[in-house]
């Protein structure tokens, strides 16, 4: 039965971009894909907020960095014009440095302090890759780089259309793949670690960081551990964005992109992976659905009351109120953070 | 543990002051292994203190420490628990949220070895070792005599059973040494007699114990050997009979007598 469940969940995920794309259209699977990105961003933070309950706010530099990783070396900036086999581990494990760079300072500090440091860092970032265009010209500035190779595993480039048979596989669908790949193996992991003695350790440090130092967890190691793992999902994340807009530019990677990321994670229930899947594509596609209110105005109204994008700010800030009163541990939370929150 | 007959634990002329306060003003003392030595003293004296430069929470300002014959680290908690001492707190500090047995499990951290590759892959050595810790763990579980709460969460534990649950992890870190602070705070004389009963067996298995405790007593009864702290000074350590009729025992306890 179960194993029945199991195969109806995949065939449904295999199927979901050429249905989407036959009944909506390119737009809305590309509306998936970006989902799949931001569930790979917010499984990345759950470990380090999540599981090591550190605070962070800046979490979107990691996607930044993973993204520039990959610009950078595949792209004509510098001519350069890596394999993704090669990009994609090498971005996770600069970003897993750059975890490691914001963790040593920070590990100190806790909760709002950390959080402050934090936000620091991912502005910090954002503002090197805006102003790395002179004198050297390294990241292109505010421009950004452009006109980077689209992904291609081996020599089947993601990036063209394809036909198997019946079907018709265009790059939003085939980049959806890749991506579905990508969100499945984070799964693993994280559902991994968090049931092994490295979880453990983050969770006794997540309860009380002195009891777990007595009981011989080397809180630091085990800190800057989370940063780094928590980082190279980011980093991942960053290098599969760049491949598939074939943009990037600092102003992607704003401190409103890491609210966001924080926000799914927290609005699906920190500490529990189903819970941040849930809340990652809930706030990544419905904002997009609501874009949809405009012309729904337009045909009841006779006019636009509401501009969609104010009407979608209104609508995830009432949505957070409302979390916050009723359910402060998220949609599907972790056992222990329920504990926490309700007691039992 | 050690065939050479020589203390467990020795202690240099500890200092620690917390800005004008000193807590600690010169305490050294020596534990025998497999012993179990109480630590007594009005309130103020420095025992919570003295634990904690012990356990690596503190560092001191003057004065080391040597275990098993070798310098202990100041300052590093994690440490001393790898060498061998394992502590419980004044003001039970479980893992509230997590299950009676993950807790004792956590305790097993520092004697496993399992990292991230061994955890994502689930190599052989990681499930073998994962087995042995939750044996373990049951294991200790019932030592103490909690194994009809594994699987409850440690908050909502009644108070003598968090006692002994960090009695429980703490034994986990496989410890020469066992640290309690105040472990029969707030128990009743049935739960106290069932904790003395306990703490015995941990020295039977050879394992030292010191603890804090307040009442003399129940620890005169206990213990090998009472030291027993006043304004951060060691004022007299020796078996208990000699130190309940140590003239500055009872002034530290009494006052002086006026003449």
């Amino acid at each position: 039965m179960k194993r029945l469940l199991w195969g109806v969940a995949a065939l449904i995920l295999l199927a979901l971009p050429l249905f989407t794309d036959a009944a909506l259209g390119h737009g809305w699977v590309r509306i998936l894909d970006f989902a799949l990105l931001y569930v790979l961003l917010a499984l990345g933070l759950n470990i380090v907020v999540g599981y090591a309950g550190l605070l962070d706010l800046g979490y979107v530099a990691f996607f930044a960095v993973g993204a520039y990783c990959y610009a950078l070396l595949s792209s004509p900036q510098f001519n350069l014009h890596w394999p993704l086999w090669v990009l994609l581990p090498l971005g996770a494990m600069v970003a897993a440095c750059f975890g490691v760079l914001l963790g040593t300072p920070t590990l100190r500090l806790r909760g709002d302090y950390l959080a402050i440091v934090t936000l620091g860092f991912g502005e910090i970032i954002r503002i090197f890759l805006n102003n790395l265009g002179a004198p050297v010209n390294i990241t292109n500035g505010p421009q950004g780089i452009s006109g980077i190779d689209s992904l291609s595993v081996g020599s089947y480039n993601l990036g063209q259309t394809h036909r198997w048979g019946l079907f018709e596989f265009v790059p939003v669908v085939n980049a959806y793949y890749l991506f579905l790949i990508g969100v499945l193996l984070a799964i693993v992991f994280s559902h991994r670690l968090e049931r092994s003695r490295i979880g453990r350790a983050w969770a006794a440090i997540r309860e009380d960081e002195i009891a777990a130092a007595s009981m011989g967890i080397n809180t630091r190691n085990l800190k800057l551990l989370a940063f780094a793992m928590g980082a190279s999902m980011g980093g991942l994340s960053g290098g599969l964005f760049a491949g598939f807009q074939g943009f990037v530019s600092p102003e992607s990677f704003t401190l409103m992109e890491s609210v966001m990321i924080l926000c799914m994670v927290v609005l699906g229930g920190m500490g529990n992976i189903a819970g941040v899947v849930l809340g990652a594509v809930l706030l990544s596609v419905l904002p997009e659905a609501l874009r949809a209110a405009g012309p729904l105005q337009q045909e009841w109204l006779g006019r636009v009351v509401l501009d969609p994008s104010n009407l979608r700010l209104l609508m995830f800030g009432c949505a957070l109120v409302l979390m916050m009163l009723l359910r402060p541990e998220g949609l599907l939370p972790a056992r222990a953070r329920k504990r926490e929150l309700h007691g039992e | 543990m050690n065939s050479v007959i020589k203390p467990l634990l020795r202690a240099f002329d500890i200092h620690k002051s917390f800005g004008g306060l000193k807590a600690l003003g010169g305490v050294s003392l020596n534990l025998e292994q497999a012993s179990i030595t109480g630590l007594i003293g009005p309130n103020g004296a420095g025992k919570t203190t003295f634990f904690n430069v012990l356990t690596g929470i503190y560092k001191p300002d003057v004065g080391h420490m040597e275990f098993r014959g070798k310098a202990l680290p100041a300052g590093l908690p994690h440490v001393v628990a790898t060498r061998g001492i394992a502590r419980t707190f004044q003001n039970i500090r479980l893992f509230a949220n997590m299950t009676v047995l993950e807790n004792v499990m956590v305790g097993r951290h520092v004697r496993t070895s399992a990292g991230v590759l061994g955890a994502v892959f689930k190599t052989a050595a990681t499930m073998r070792e994962e087995n042995a810790i939750t044996a373990r763990a049951h294991e200790l579980l019932k030592y103490v005599g909690i194994e009809a709460r594994t699987h409850h969460v440690a908050g909502t534990l009644s108070y003598g059973d968090q006692r002994r649950l960090e009695i429980a992890r703490a034994l986990a870190t496989d410890p020469f040494l066992l640290a309690l602070d105040e472990p029969a705070a707030g128990m009743n004389a049935s739960e106290r007699t069932q904790l003395g009963e306990l703490i015995l067996r941990i020295r039977e298995d050879g394992r030292a114990v010191l603890l804090i405790e307040h009442d003399v007593k129940w620890i005169m009864k206990l213990c090998d050997c009472v030291t027993v702290l006043d304004y951060g000074l060691c004022i007299a350590q020796g078996p208990p009979h000699k130190v309940q009729n140590d003239p500055r025992v009872i002034e530290a306890y009494l006052g002086v007598v006026a003449t």
